[in-house]
Formats: structure tokens, sequence, C-alpha cells
């Protein structure tokens, strides 16, 4: 099952509407309680580095029977050193997006805790992507 | 997953519903549906929160409860009774009196269930410091929510803490204290709970992580209302009442039943009170999705107003509030002033009663899932779209259901077709795949023979 959602710069309000979405979805499916939570944690962190630290982007979901496979493709500045961002406190938020409490540095070691495949791909000045894949079992 | 069905409260009388499909809409869980004109329940969805109840405009509805002669079929008859209960009459009539009028109407002893707040709250506290990883905690208070949870937000039934409810320690005290000091058996003493709400009978009568309730038999709020009022017409005016002693609750004890009434003992730090299901299920969304954070205690209530709103009260919540507040405050007063001492009598009993309050586990039992196999689950999903693209997304209503995506859901699960949907109805006609008796077939067979007559009355 193919799964499409769009995010939007800066468009705090509705950060989480894509993973609340998932979340609906995965839990008519019989996965464990456990596992959802661990997407839907995942998932949110993604979503809303597409939100504050990018300009919006597009979230493509795959449900299969056995695993859910996250793609977060977001237009945005870019990460320039990635191993320096997925350490603990790092962070590229622009010292306004700190103001509003984010950019912790947490974001992406959050990831990389729930979920079991992570690939995070990104070229500056034009954007990042995210892949992230959940077993089900 | 639980397999042993719901207990439900909540009875549809067939004879007097007249099919308005009011309760239908305005559940929260979309547990009802019409069906040959009249509302039928699906016990796996419903949590007894009582809003349908509410809004029968015929009473079709009912709370089914235990006869209240039944109460003579014990030597010993204690009344259990929530302080929510003296809300519901006026300041004049005293707290006394009305336990006057209880025991002239056959109950042996009367008990406030609050009298086991203190040691309810310390149980509580006691938890969230041994389980510092469990976080947030949610109280076990209102059984509508335990339902709820375990119904619509699974993941979140490891967040409730398994302690019996204020009810059943008192139970528990009383029944042992009786059986002590008089020395009889179990099966002497009957204890009766007067229940504000369905909720709290289907918590009785199939108690979740426990085979057996303490408590005998369930008396609504309502019909024991209606007694002890005609009594106290009875009684009339300057009517010269004999002061008798009654359970010594503290103002916290009082307050419990009240919005916030809970928080405001938690230990927690960041801790929220939110009544009215809709807030609840609102606010749980949020919480199981890990938006807000640093949670530590929730105290959720079914009902607006909490207990004073349950749906078996006598009068208005907020006036039932009000008064709760006005005895609390009383009370307080006189701890203030040394005159009533925070102790109780069921300190006496505090090691034995902290022993016994833990339940059994509280098992999900999702309404949500398609089906238990992720493969089957998945087509079935796909199915609910499809479907659902070619229904209006009017939630009319007509079909029987309350809104599209639950025909659609019900559709895939064999319940419906995709026929009972009028504005399909109305296509296939134009079409001429379907002519007009068949479809006047199909909604005879959702809403009945008699709405499908002209109701005008011929001169």
């Amino acid at each position: 099952m193919h799964l499409e959602y769009q995010v939007y710069e800066a468009d705090f309000v509705n950060a989480g509407a894509a993973s609340s979405a998932i979340k609906k979805t995965l839990k008519q499916l019989n996965v464990s309680p456990q596992i959802i939570k661990r997407v839907v944690v995942a998932l949110y962190e993604a979503e809303v580095n597409a939100i504050a630290h990018a300009y919006g982007g597009m979230i493509y979901a795959d449900i299969e029977p056995d695993k859910i496979v996250l793609k977060v493709e977001d237009k945005g500045p870019g990460i320039p050193d990635i191993d320096w961002a997925m350490q603990e406190g790092n962070s590229t938020a622009s010292p306004e997006v700190r103001n509003m409490g984010f950019g912790a540095g947490m974001g992406l070691p959050n990831i990389q805790k729930n979920v079991d495949k992570l690939n995070v791909t990104s070229t500056v000045g034009v954007g990042t992507t995210v892949e992230m894949e959940v077993n089900f079992v | 997953m639980e397999k042993t069905p719901f207990f439900h409260a909540l009875k549809i009388d067939e004879d007097t519903c007249i099919g308005c499909s009011r309760c239908m809409k305005i559940c929260p869980t979309e547990a009802l549906r019409v069906r040959d004109g009249k509302a039928v329940l699906m016990p796996d969805r419903c949590i007894d929160c009582g809003n349908c109840f509410k809004v029968c405009p015929t009473r079709s509805i009912y709370i089914e409860q235990d006869d209240f002669e039944n109460i003579f079929n014990f030597p010993i008859r204690v009344a259990l009774v929530p302080a929510v209960f003296m809300g519901q009459f006026p300041n004049d009539i005293t707290v006394s009196r009305i336990y006057g009028i209880l025991k002239d109407l056959g109950f042996t002893h009367v008990l406030e269930t609050e009298s086991s707040i203190p040691i309810y709250t310390a149980a509580k506290n006691k938890y969230a410091a041994e389980n510092p990883d469990i976080r947030p905690l949610i109280s076990t208070f209102c059984p509508a929510i335990v339902r709820l949870i375990q119904v619509k937000f699974p993941g979140l039934t490891d967040n409730l803490i398994p302690l019996r409810a204020p009810l059943d320690i008192t139970a528990m005290y009383i029944r042992r204290k009786i059986k002590e000091e008089m020395d009889l058996k179990d099966d002497q003493i009957g204890i009766f709970y007067i229940t504000p709400c369905a909720a709290k009978i289907a918590a009785v009568k199939n108690p979740v992580g426990e085979e057996k309730s303490l408590v005998d038999g369930v008396i609504n709020m309502d019909s024991l209302y209606n007694r002890v009022y005609h009594e106290i017409k009875k009684q009339g005016h300057g009517y010269k009442e004999q002061k008798l002693p009654v359970s010594q609750l503290s103002a916290d004890g009082v307050l419990t039943s009240l919005t916030n009434g809970e928080r405001r003992l938690s230990d927690a730090h960041h801790s929220y009170s939110i009544d009215e299901i809709h807030n609840v299920i609102e606010f749980l969304e949020k919480v199981e999705n890990e938006e807000i954070e640093d949670v530590d205690f929730l105290e959720l209530r079914a009902c607006d107003q909490s207990c004073p709103g349950g749906i078996l009260t006598c009068d208005n919540r907020f006036l039932i509030c009000e008064r709760v507040f006005g005895r609390a405050r009383k009370i307080a007063d006189r701890e203030r002033k040394g005159e009533q001492t925070k102790d109780h009598e069921l300190e006496e009993e505090r090691n034995y009663l902290m022993r016994h309050m833990k339940v059994g586990e509280i098992h999900p039992r999702s309404m949500l899932v398609l089906d238990d196999n992720i493969a089957v689950a998945l087509e079935k999903m796909k199915k609910i779209d499809e479907y659902r693209a070619r229904l209006p997304q009017t939630d009319c209503g007509i079909c029987g259901a309350p809104t599209c995506d639950a025909l659609a859901r019900d559709i895939v699960c064999d319940n419906a077709e995709l026929t009972d949907c009028v504005f399909i109805q109305r296509n296939l006609e134009a079409r001429g795949n379907m002519d007009v008796q068949e479809s006047l077939k199909i909604m005879e067979v959702i809403w009945g023979k008699a709405k499908m007559n002209d109701y005008v009355k011929k001169k």
C-alpha cells in the first residue's frame, strides 16, 4: 500500500499530521503498539525536520506485510556533514528556529534509535532525503 | 487480546426505539448502527460512556440495574454510595438525613466510596515512584476511559495504573470489617453500589483484570434518588432529623470525583485533568504520538464535569459540583480547626488494603484491527479505500452507519452493502441498473417498514 503526504515549510501547526495518518493506518493492520510507536516517533522527527529546517517536502510510505518503508524528501538547505549531524546535540537549525524550541540536535539520533534501517542523503543548497525501514516482526 | 465479551450495561428497548439515529451519530466510537428501523449495538466498540443514553428522545436506551428488592436476599445490606449522590439533593437536606432514609429503605450500613481515597492516593503515588519508566501514568478511576483506551488506544493500555478503583477498595474494607466484627460469612453480606453511570456497572459486572467484583449488585443512582426523594416528601416540612454518624470523608476525598480531584493529590510534576470523552480522545491522540512532552499523570473522565455529569445523575451537573465543593469546603474548615482529623477509619486496615490493591493486567481490545494477519489486513484496507472513494463523504447516515468511513469498513467486514448508500442507489437508478422498488426494499431493511410509509395520516 502506497501513501503520500505533502508537508509545508514552517507549517508548525500541522506538524505531525502525516505521522498521525500513518499511525491510524498501522493500527488497523494489527501491527504491535510498540512498533507503531517507533514508526510514529521516527516519522514525526523526520516530518518536523522537513518543516522546521527545510522548505517542506514529500513523505512517501510503502506498507508491506512485513515492514514499512518510509522516504522523507525535502527541498532545503541540506546537511553539509551528515555524520556530524547524526551525533546528539549537533544541529543545523537557524537561530530563529532554535528560538522556537527546535534544533536540540536530537532528531536524527532519535530516528536512528527507532528504525531498523536508515539512510540519510543530502545535497547542500538542494535538499535532504531520509529513508527509513521498520520491520513489523 | 482478550476474547471474553465485554459486558454492557446499556441496552436498547426495541419496542420503544423509533430509529431516529441520534444515538448512532453521537457515539464517540461509532458503535451503533440502524437495522430494521432500530438502533443496534456493536458490542466490541461500545465503551459504556452513555452518550447515546443522554441523547435518546424516547428513552429507549436504558441502563439495566439489579432489582432493588434483591438487597433483601442478604441479612447485612451495605449501600456503597459515591459522594456525588449527596450532591444531588439541595443543601438543606443533610448527609445525615440521607443516611437515615437509606437505612429506612432497608440498608443496614451506609458507606461512601470516597472513604478509601487516602489509601488509593498513597497506592497510586507509590506505584508511580516504583515505576519511573512508565509515563504518562493514566488513572483507572473512570471505567469508560479504561475501555476507551482498550478499544481505541490499545498502545496505551500499559500506561493504565493497575490498581483497584476506590469503590472496590472501600467494598473490600467494609466486607472484611463486617465479617470480623459480626462473625459472618461472605454470602451473608450484600454490598450494593449506587452507580452514577453505565460504565461503573460494566466495571462491576465484568471487571477488567479481575475475575469477580467485590460488589453483589448495582442500583442506579436515579432510581435510588427517586426513592429517597419520595421519603423526603413523606417526611414533610419541619421534619426533625436524628443526627446519625456519617462516613468521615476528608475534603480531598469528597473532591475526588470532580474534575481535577485526583490530579491535585498526585505527586506528579506534570499532570493534566481532562473531562468529556471527545476532549479525552483529542488529547490521547497527541499523547500516543508523543507530541506532548513530560506528561507524568493523566486524570481522564468520560463525562463533562466528571461524575456530577454522570448519565444517571439527577440534577444539573454544575449545581451538583457546587454542592460537592460546598461540602468539601466545610470539611476543610473543620480539618483546619482540628475538629476533624485527616486520619480515617480505613487506616486501621491500611496494610491489608495496600497489599490487595493490584489488579491483573489490562489487555488491549482494539476495535480498529481489520485482521490478525497483516497481509489480509492490508488487502482489506485497500478495499476500504476503494469503497471510500465511491462514497459521497457526506456522513448523512441514511445507510444506517454514522459515517461514510464506517460504511466502507462495514462493507469490507461483510456487515453492509455498497447499495445501502442512497447516493449509490440514485446513481444506479439513473443508469437503469436498479429500479425504485429495489432501492426502497434496501431502505426498508435498514429503516423498517414504518419509515417507508407516508407518515401523514389521512383524514
